[in-house]
């Protein structure tokens, strides 16, 4: 079987929220409180235990290629934000139990019978994505909505999405769709257009994201790392830096040692 | 479109993807702005001025259609040397009558013919003798030249000429430069290759100058040729699921379905006279007899006789205005019982919460049915004046009952929206407890009515027996068959009580029954047409087989015009439906608005009648003269064309006219209603306009009770610029108190560049946003923009202005013992520099609004005053 993901296309979402809602409804997840953050029309603010499709609206200081307001150097920038299920993904990795796991959609999927809520895919995962709830204490996140893949059907905020901004397919034909989508837009003067996460020569940190983005801005404007990397991938740089320390200090303790015993 | 129909809006961003252009005009920067190639701010209330220099930019630089104006709209047609112009009378057309109050219409004529209009005020000539109408029309006064000082053209022309770039810049507060793109723009995509289409929604249509703002896109769609052609129109965004079939099988007050007129008391006082006052002996109207005959036949059955006039007395006869806002004031004055609410929450929803609460605390009794409690089924429990002490609950004398409803999932049923396509719904799941479908409430209601009089012998009763009412059921809870209705709806032949195949095929002779003429096929051959689901995938582009859409499933009316003279496609891009030579008659890919084998050729003789003196060449077919009216000789009360007028309250002066607002507006002048002064009122010194978010559903009713869209807007909210928050000394997050002379209400502020401030001659005007949504019930809750929204209504079809309001900010939250006027008056009155009072209520006109006859249900157009309110 094929890998699957999305390709969201932030030039065509129009913020209405449907892929939030129909997530929610999907898989019953409760509501993040009744709070008015005064961010624009965000008031969900970011992915977490009870939100796997969060909607951001980035009011900007700067226009939008092709568009022209009276409001002058004004553009909104509209995406549906939501787990990357990373090609390699750091929060499977900091899994101790197993309960984290690749399925054969190529998704990264949480079963939440074996979570035993030590919180550790937390810390590992590059873009802050999965998160525990504060009732149960077990972590969530986007499932790909692998229950309905297994009946054929397509993920819940794809579904919903009235203008598909949200495209699910194959991965590789979703790769192609995206690159064919760049030219068009840099075709027609949107030259700031590009994929964010598109493959593993685009982002070896992750070594690709099977849910990946086209763009018209920095990552850091949306709300996302501009050079994710999985923990794993640093961890040979960890041991060394820790090695590297271990020397120094030897070395500042003997120097110590010795300096004293000259002083002395 | 984008906040408020995201699932329209998918083929607005179809249409982008193939190369539209999409231009959006909105005081705000919204979701559909950041999908737009051009937004165009400008100050709320002012689209006439707009739209008006998009007609004058298009006549001066010559980019109309010439051949479609000059055959296909009543361009060419002479006006009576009688008629004067807002330039000639300082924004009054002439005919205006200062002590009715309104426009004596004789001077706004044809020369030599009078017209009744296809739709609205068809009957500004009743108790007259009647017009010829019918084949005279053929002998309307033409210049197909379009140089007569008296044709349409010119006096179009001279009407928009001061309505210049520079003007929308003055009035609009829009730079030349961006409206000139605009204008462009539009002119560059229509024509024989290309088309434009607007959409609109109630942005247009709440505004005392409301129908003429849709009547001004009317104009420059039609001089750009852009109506009855693929990718053209004038698109109205129904805002609520069905809406568009609410005015089809109507909940209004003055229509019997498809869009017959309800009789009137005064004038249709027999058969005769109603089939008189609105048969037209032009065009398809002509048809009349044929489908009121057939409604009644399908009202009453076999009891319908020729010789009782189909009981036609049996129908509820009209004395006068009964809209919502005349209804509401004569209920706050005692003298209405009794009022259904049917999904809907007026006191959120509509205008003026705390006048609709103080009506219905006057009522005998109050029926709601809704999915929960809302604001207004509640009204004698939680509101401002009951938190004062003011009223109290123990004192309402109102008894309210409240009905649990079905959603539409628990229910089988029809949806007809913004396209006029009938879409068939299945009941999903049975609805719980004791909730119950619209349908079935009426149905019974109708059921135990008829059973209590079934045995009297009072002729007042006798409508009641009559009625056909044999409607099968099923289920436990007795669930009437909603599919026995649509074929009700499409009608059938008495005798052998078959579905007919259309209107076409309706008589006036008592042999049909059929319950909306305009429906009238959607049911043909005992098929469930509104149920078909052909994806569009496996049919043509005009996809006829998904649903259906009225009339004879016509997906573009009046398409006609989408080929020439001749009947030749004007392009063969925009090739859609044309005659064909070979086989006498009309085809294409869509169904032909048209008389089906009418060649383009045909010019009616002088004897022909009703739908026979339609010309090969007239697509406009509903029309008294086939043509599209750039120019309404009759059927609007404020006016054969449109003009700019401002606000009830403005935050400006007119620029273009010595009258300030629609002369023709309603207004109501009674104490709990105060009016601002018609602009630059210092108490109230920002302009304040209202709208939907996409998060939430209209009055909230199916939003705010779920948490899943209740977390994603969960507090009324203040949209204000960055330059008003520093200027009032408002903090992102906090709280505003929002006042106008009705009422005051709190609400977080939003500071955002989305609202932006505009330059209006030389000065700077701020616009306040505020979403409608909230009220006291609910899981979220907040107070509802309505409070602050006065009675003041368009004359043509009295809706209310909640889109062009003044109104004061001020930062911080109101005192907890919220104030309203209807416990007396809100603010001081105003006092000048040199120390006059102004009056309560302040003359805004030159002339004034004059008095208008008040019967007892509050009555017409123009100022109607009731004063047994204390």
């Amino acid at each position: 079987m094929g890998a699957k993901g999305f390709f969201t296309d932030t030039t065509i979402c129009i913020g209405c929220k449907a892929c939030e809602v129909a997530c929610k409804e999907w898989n019953q997840l409760p509501d993040d409180g009744f709070f008015f953050s005064g961010m624009s029309y965000d008031n969900t603010l970011d992915l977490g235990a009870s939100t796997w499709r969060h909607v951001e609206f980035i009011e900007r200081p700067v226009a939008l290629s092709g568009q022209e307001t009276g409001l002058g150097n004004f553009s909104w920038l509209l995406m549906s934000d939501v787990c990357k299920h990373c090609n390699d993904a750091g929060c499977l990795d900091a899994c101790p139990t197993g309960s984290l796991i690749r399925t054969e959609f190529e998704s990264v999927y949480v079963q939440p019978d074996i979570c035993n809520g030590c919180g550790y895919c937390i810390t590992a995962c590059p873009f802050g994505v999965i998160d525990r709830r504060d009732d149960d204490g077990r972590a969530w996140k986007c499932t790909l909505c692998y229950d309905r893949l297994k009946d054929d059907m397509e993920p819940a905020c794809a579904k919903a999405c009235p203008t598909k901004s949200i495209h699910f397919g194959e991965l590789d034909n979703l790769r192609e769709m995206a690159k064919g989508r760049v030219v068009e837009l840099q075709e027609a003067g949107v030259e700031e257009a590009y994929l964010y996460g598109a493959d593993a020569a685009e982002q070896p940190g992750t070594e690709g994201l099977n849910a990946f983005f086209l763009l018209v801005d920095k990552p850091e404007v949306y709300n996302l790392p501009p050079e994710p990397v999985a923990p794993r991938k640093q961890v040979k740089q960890s041991w060394l830096a820790l090695a590297a320390a271990g020397v120094a200090m030897t070395i500042v303790a003997v120097g110590a040692v010795l300096s004293g015993v000259q002083q002395s | 479109m984008a906040e408020c129909h995201p699932v329209g809006f998918q083929w607005v961003m179809e249409a982008k993807a193939r190369g539209a252009t999409i231009i959006h005009v909105d005081p705000r920067f919204t979701r559909t702005s950041a999908m737009a190639d051009i937004h165009v701010p400008l100050r709320a209330g002012t689209d006439i001025v707009f739209l008006g220099a998009i007609v004058n930019y298009i006549i001066e630089n010559e980019r109309y259609f010439r051949e479609y104006v000059v055959n296909y709209t009543n361009a060419s047609a002479i006006v009576t040397e009688d008629f004067q112009d807002t330039e000639d009378l300082d924004g009054l057309f002439s005919g205006w009558d200062e002590q009715k109050g309104q426009y004596d219409i004789n001077s706004w004529q044809y020369k030599d013919v009078r017209i009744s209009p296809a739709a609205g005020n068809r009957e500004l000539f009743t108790g007259e003798p009647k017009s010829e109408r019918g084949t005279q029309l053929r002998s309307v006064h033409h210049d197909r030249s379009l140089q007569d000082p008296h044709c349409v053209f010119q006096i179009v022309k001279r009407h928009f000429s001061r309505y210049t770039p520079a003007m929308v810049e003055e009035v609009c507060g829009v730079p030349q430069a961006l409206f000139l793109k605009v204008a462009e723009a539009l002119c560059r995509n229509s024509g024989r290759e290309r088309t434009a289409a607007f959409c609109y929604a109630v942005g247009w249509t709440q505004h005392s100058v409301g129908v003429q703002y849709i009547r001004t896109a009317a104009i420059v769609q039609l001089l750009l040729g852009n109506i009855g052609r693929p990718g053209g129109g004038i698109l109205a965004l129904r805002g609520h699921a069905s809406i568009q079939g609410s005015t089809d099988i109507p909940t209004l007050y003055n229509l019997l379905p498809g869009y017959l007129p309800m009789p009137k008391a005064k004038s249709d006082t027999s058969f005769d006279k109603y089939i008189e006052a609105n048969r037209a002996d032009s065009g398809w109207w002509g048809e009349f007899p044929k489908y009121a005959v057939s409604l009644l036949k399908a009202y009453y059955g076999d009891a319908a006789t020729a010789e009782n006039n189909w009981c036609y007395d049996h129908l509820p006869h009209i004395s006068g205005d009964h809209s919502h806002m005349v209804t509401v004031a004569a209920m706050a004055d005692g003298l209405v019982k009794g009022y259904f609410i049917v999904g809907e929450n007026p006191v959120v929803g509509s205008m003026h919460g705390a006048l609709q609460r103080k009506a219905m605390r006057k009522l005998d009794w109050l029926v709601v049915r809704d999915f929960a409690p809302t604001e207004t089924a509640e009204f004698w429990r939680v509101a401002p004046e009951i938190e004062r002490g003011e009223v109290r609950p123990e004192e309402i004398g109102t008894e309210v009952f409240f009905f649990p409803c079905a959603a539409h999932t628990e229910k089988d049923g029809s949806f007809t929206n913004t396209q006029r396509m009938l879409q068939w719904h299945h009941k999903a799941v049975d609805p719980p407890g004791d909730c119950r479908s619209d349908l079935h409430f009426f149905y019974h209601l109708g059921e135990r009515l008829r059973q209590r009089y079934a045995d009297s012998t009072d002729p007042k009763d006798q409508p009641l027996r009559d009625l056909t009412w044999d409607y099968p059921t099923k289920g436990a809870h007795a669930e009437p068959d909603a599919e026995t209705i649509l074929r009700e709806i499409n009608g059938w032949t008495v005798a052998d009580k078959q579905p007919v195949s259309g209107f076409t095929d309706l008589k006036a002779d008592g042999s049909t029954a059929c319950g909306c003429w305009i429906y009238s096929g959607c049911y043909a051959d005992n098929v469930n047409k509104p149920a078909r689901r052909k994806p569009g995938s496996e049919q043509d582009w005009v996809a006829l087989e998904w649903g259906w859409a009225w009339p004879s499933n016509r997906r573009i009316l009046y398409n006609r015009a989408s080929a020439d003279p001749e009947g030749k496609p004007w392009s063969e891009r925009k090739r859609y439906v044309w005659w064909d030579e070979g086989q006498g008659k009309w085809t294409g890919y869509d169904t032909p608005d048209f008389i089906a084998d009418r060649a383009p050729t045909y010019r009616p003789d002088k004897e022909a009648k009703g739908k026979d003196t339609l010309a090969g060449d007239d697509p406009f077919i509903m029309q008294g003269d086939g043509k599209g009216w750039l120019y309404a000789p009759n059927g609007l009360l404020d006016g054969p064309l449109p003009t700019h007028y401002e606000p009830q309250e403005s935050v400006a002066e007119n620029a273009l006219y010595g009258q300030q607002c629609n002369p023709a507006r309603m207004e109501w002048t009674r104490k709990s209603n105060p009016y601002h002064r018609a602009f630059q009122d210092p108490r109230f010194p920002y302009l304040i306009t209202t709208y939907r978010l996409t998060e939430h559903h209209t009055a909230g009713g199916m939003s705010r009770w779920l948490s899943w869209l209740s977390e994603l807007q969960p507090e009324m909210f203040c949209e204000v610029s960055p330059t008003l928050a520093a200027k009032v000394g408002l903090t992102n997050g906090g709280w505003a108190t929002i006042t106008t002379a009705r009422g005051e209400i709190e609400a977080r502020v939003l500071v955002t560049e989305r609202i932006t401030p505009l330059r209006i001659r030389g000065r700077t005007v701020e616009q306040i946003g505020l979403p409608y949504h909230w009220g006291s019930q609910g899981l979220v809750r907040g107070d509802s923009a309505s409070e602050l929204i006065a009675f003041v209504a368009d004359p043509n079809v009295s809706i209310q202005e909640s889109k062009a309001l003044t109104g004061n900010i001020v930062a911080g939250r109101r005192s907890r013992d919220r104030r309203v006027v209807t416990s007396g008056p809100l603010v001081a009155p105003l006092t000048l520099a040199d120390g006059t009072q102004v009056a309560e209520v302040d003359e805004r006109d030159l002339p004034p609004v004059q008095q208008k006859p008040v019967g007892k249900h509050g009555i017409r157009s123009g100022r109607s005053k009731q004063t047994e309110e204390t």
